[in-house]
């Protein structure tokens, strides 16, 4: 009972976790944006429990953990799950595939957010493989809403 | 809880909302430095995620160490007696040539900066933001860390620490692209500006003039002029110069000495200016 009640926040922190876990360097350019993906498996699959206002808080803690300017992961993740959130209903009933490219879709455009703000702010320049992250969480996307709707569906969260 | 009438605020309101306060917190945060303190606050409370996302590497790491074979533990064992003596050697010498140092710089009038305090510290996390470059290490609010000073690896200058939590610290790396160094050329005390590039083995020089005396393979050493840095450690090593007479500056790359990508051990140094200070400032206090 107390696991199906915190079952969101853990597979969040879970998230968090992966996403600052130290890794070889050239593992790391490939690492997926996991607090992005299990926010939008959360966000299509309950949409009325996860939405901006978590979004906007694991952002934050983030921010925190980066050691980036306070705001801009958040203000990324909030509108990335905001188009998400905007449209479950149509994604919902996309095939899992279809969904893959809607989410490498959604993470492009939260990298280009996450760049765009740290080029106003310091002045970083563009590489193209910052944009590696895209095609890992493409490629993770299938087997994380498995994972994901195989814990929903077992604790039978609504 | 029906999920077609949702209640609450509208989705577009909370969008307006997050974005307001995410954009007023980025220029609260950058443009005025607001949160100095806080962030020790806030990097302290979430200081366990960073311990837990640290675990699996410690225990492999752990795992190896006990898997280390006893030749390997003999053949390490002696290379660093080797290097001892080596080393021992060195300090003879060194003892002597200080000592001598000194005695000339108190008849110049002009005693050498002493650094009393040393503290090891070893590397917790490297960042994994590809726009910055920081790392975190392992003292903190606790050891007496503060912002702004200077660390160092066996090689020569790593970075600053950019913020302080109270059992951990960030440090921002040399070649990160926000960070400058003052720094001169060891062969003729050519004065230099050396800034990150935000690629790890890479540094740039600007504006240096077309005449400036500057070789390829010149090493640079820490001037102490912006009062962060303690005098006369290594920075760099220039790896190439291109004097193209249409351009207004010279372009001159350099290499950093200490291998940024490879750290493990870090040298934390207090000045002797700082404690001083601080011990001042604790006097005035009460």
């Amino acid at each position: 009972m107390q696991f199906r009640a915190y079952a969101i926040a853990l597979s969040l922190l879970c998230a968090l976790v992966l996403q600052i876990m130290p890794m070889p360097a050239s593992v790391d350019l490939y690492r997926p944006e996991w607090v992005l993906l299990v926010l939008s498996y959360w966000t299509l699959a309950l949409p009325h429990r996860v939405n901006i206002g978590i979004a906007f808080i694991n952002g934050l803690i983030l921010d925190i953990l980066l050691g980036s300017s306070l705001g801009v992961h958040s203000l990324a993740m909030c509108v990335s799950i905001y188009v998400l959130a905007a449209n479950y209903q149509r994604l919902r009933n996309y095939s899992v595939w279809q969904q893959a490219i809607v989410i490498g879709v959604t993470s492009a455009f939260y990298n280009l957010i996450v760049f765009w703000l740290q080029h106003m702010l310091t002045d970083v320049y563009f590489l193209i493989t910052y944009m590696w992250p895209v095609v890992s969480s493409m490629v993770i996307w299938p087997w994380l809403f498995w994972l994901l709707r195989k814990l929903r569906r077992q604790l039978r969260l609504s | 809880m029906n999920p077609i009438f949702s209640s609450g605020p509208s989705l577009q309101n909370k969008l307006a909302f997050g974005l307001i306060l995410s954009v007023s917190l980025i220029i609260f945060d950058h443009k005025f430095n607001g949160f100095g303190t806080t962030r020790v606050y806030l990097n302290s409370l979430v200081s366990p995620l960073q311990y837990l996302a640290n675990l699996p590497g410690e225990l492999i790491d752990a795992s190896l160490t006990r898997l280390s074979s006893h030749e390997q533990l003999l053949d390490e064992n002696a290379q660093l007696t080797l290097q001892a003596t080596l080393m021992s050697q060195e300090l003879q010498r060194m003892t002597f040539l200080k000592e001598e140092n000194s005695r000339l710089r108190r008849l110049l009038n002009s005693p050498a900066k002493q650094h009393t305090r040393k503290e090891v510290a070893e590397l917790m996390a490297v960042d994994n933001n590809p726009y910055s470059h920081q790392i975190l290490i392992n003292k903190g609010a606790l050891n007496g860390v503060y912002e702004g000073q200077a660390v160092l690896d066996e090689n020569g200058i790593v970075g600053q620490i950019m913020q302080v939590s109270s059992t951990n610290s960030r440090v921002l790396l040399i070649a990160d692209i926000t960070h400058a160094i003052p720094v001169r050329v060891a062969r003729n005390n050519l004065r230099l500006v050396v800034s990150g590039s935000g690629s790890l083995d890479e540094l740039h020089i600007q504006h240096v003039s077309h005449s400036a005396d500057l070789k390829e393979g010149d090493l640079l050493l820490s001037s102490g002029l912006g009062r962060v840095f303690p005098e006369g450690y290594p920075v760099a090593e220039i790896t190439s110069i291109v004097r193209d007479e249409t351009r207004p500056f010279a372009v001159v790359r350099a290499k950093p000495v200490a291998q940024l990508d490879r750290l493990k051990y870090l040298l934390l140094l207090w000045s002797e200016d700082d404690e001083n200070s601080q011990i001042s400032a604790e006097e005035e206090a009460p």
